[in-house]
């Protein structure tokens, strides 16, 4: 055994550097099903404290639903528990592939292949596809899985201010010569709520022959007029080379992803992408819940108005209360606190008070550049948005932050 | 020396900077600091190589030698009195 104490104490000494700066992630234990009410044991031993979540990616409040949960149940009596292979061996069955046909028609695209996470589809799809002939230009706040798939990937990697489309374009101009270009980004940004402007995007991509990729694990099922996600907002379904997307969000909250798009790139996916290949087949009882989540969000949108109307409500309301927000339309509202120290003591006092929402801080996002994240979901009720707003406010006046702009809150707790 | 100072000191704020507030030190620290992602290093490079016709080897453009305005100028000075 070569665990001596020497590298115990490399290892603590790192574990206690991460906590010194700050930045140790404690896990909150959760004794109730995802919803807007949860029962939570935090810290670990104290009793459990009923709090409204304002926190989970639940964005059509799907995660617990009673048909999703019979679906699941029905999967698992009658394609078992696990498929014990990958899916290229004997990890197949019919309902994979006809989730796979399901997100096609869905997302309007040639072709769809699952992944047992977005996390894995991401850092699969690149290497599957690309050399070193060819370039990848990615927005500089894509997801920590796109970075990932982009570091395994040989290919030239170059990014573009956020949202700057005139500095994308210098670098379409830059990298012209190189064989293939992909220019990547997020559908809705996870940090910030913001989505990518997919119109001007794929004017660019097709003025200078690259290709467009778009990470819409934040928007599949809600954005756009019939939920298909950012591609359906900006009118360019069809356009977009290659989505990935998540069912861990709100396509019911469990797990896999998938890549979609062009078919040759699904198939080099088949045939070449590392975490398909060498990572099982998605459980069977998953399968059955998303193929039910389609069943439930195909030609019905009551449950994505629902959530359109509860993140206009709670904008406005945090908005008018005069806290400074991230600008955006989508259920995700960041109200920013740029001080790492002030986003903690804040989701500490928001949690005192009954809501759960979490501040987050470098390096997740930008230095001074600290807030908490709120997420919004079509579980809520206007009673629940009315309670975290009260506390909103109650501990916005306590650090006396209401209607202060940046540079006074800023001025008043540092960077 | 100087000049190359102003001129990449420039280019760095122009090209990375997204907060008009931040402000940039010619010893700050850029990729370590966050300011510019690794990714992008190979704008840098592109610019440094056009802009003094130069030819900087990947070993020698590491992400400690881009990691501040200063040590940048030290490998640029070095390459242009090459020539």
């Amino acid at each position: 055994m070569g665990y001596s104490d020497k590298v115990r104490n490399v290892l603590q000494n790192e574990l206690q550097g991460i906590e010194d700066a700050g930045i140790f992630k404690k896990e909150r234990f959760i004794h109730s099903l995802q919803a807007a009410d949860i029962e939570v044991e935090f810290p670990l031993g104290s009793s459990l404290k009923k709090v409204i979540n304002m926190c989970s990616n639940n964005y059509l409040g799907l995660s617990s639903h009673q048909e999703v949960i019979k679906a699941a149940h029905d999967g698992l009596n009658h394609r078992g528990y696990g498929m014990s292979s990958v899916r290229f061996i004997c990890g197949t069955q019919d309902i994979h592939r006809e989730l796979e046909n399901r997100v096609t028609e869905f997302l309007g695209t040639e072709d769809t292949i699952l992944f047992p996470s977005c996390m894995d589809a991401n850092t699969g799809v690149f290497e599957a596809f690309m050399t070193k002939e060819d370039v990848m230009i990615s927005d500089r706040l894509v997801h920590a899985s796109i970075i990932d798939g982009i570091r395994l990937s040989p290919a030239l990697r170059d990014t573009f201010k956020h949202s700057n489309m005139k500095h994308l374009e210098s670098k379409l101009q830059l990298h012209a010569d190189r064989r293939l270009k992909v220019v990547i980004t997020d559908g809705v940004f996870s940090m910030d709520g913001d989505t990518a402007k997919l119109d001007e995007m794929v004017a660019l991509c097709e003025k200078y022959d690259a290709m467009l990729f778009v990470d819409d694990s934040h928007s599949s099922g809600f954005i756009g007029k019939t939920g298909r996600g950012t591609h359906e907002k900006y009118n360019v379904i069809g356009k977009i080379d290659i989505i990935t997307t998540t069912f861990g969000k709100a396509l019911g909250g469990a797990s896999g992803g998938c890549v979609s798009g062009r078919k040759e790139i699904v198939e080099m996916c088949r045939q070449k992408a590392r975490p398909y290949l060498f990572s099982n087949t998605m459980a069977p009882v998953v399968v059955s819940g998303v193929l039910k989540v389609f069943d439930l969000i195909r030609g019905n949108t009551e449950r994505r108005d629902k959530l359109e109307e509860n993140a206009n409500f709670w904008r406005k309301g945090l908005s008018d209360a005069g806290f400074v927000l991230k600008d955006g339309d989508t259920p995700i509202v960041p109200v920013m606190l740029f001080n790492a120290k002030l986003a903690q003591d804040f989701s500490r006092d928001l949690y005192d008070e009954g809501i759960y929402a979490i501040g987050f801080f470098f390096p997740v996002v930008p230095k001074a550049q600290a807030r908490i994240r709120t997420q919004i979901s079509a579980g809520h009720e206007i009673h629940h948005l009315e309670k975290a707003l009260k506390a909103f406010i109650k501990i916005g006046k306590k650090y006396n932050i209401l209607g202060k702009t940046k540079k006074e809150i800023i001025a008043m707790y540092g960077r | 020396m100087e000049e190359y100072r102003k001129v990449i000191l420039e280019y760095v704020i122009e090209e990375y900077l997204e907060d008009e507030d931040e402000e940039l030190e010619y010893d700050s620290p850029l990729i370590s600091g966050g300011i510019v992602d690794s990714f992008s290093m190979v704008s840098l490079k592109r610019f440094l190589e056009t802009k003094y016709k130069i030819n900087l080897p990947d070993d020698r453009a590491t992400e400690e030698t881009f990691d501040t305005v200063n040590s940048i100028v030290e490998l640029v000075t070095e390459f242009v009195n090459k020539k």
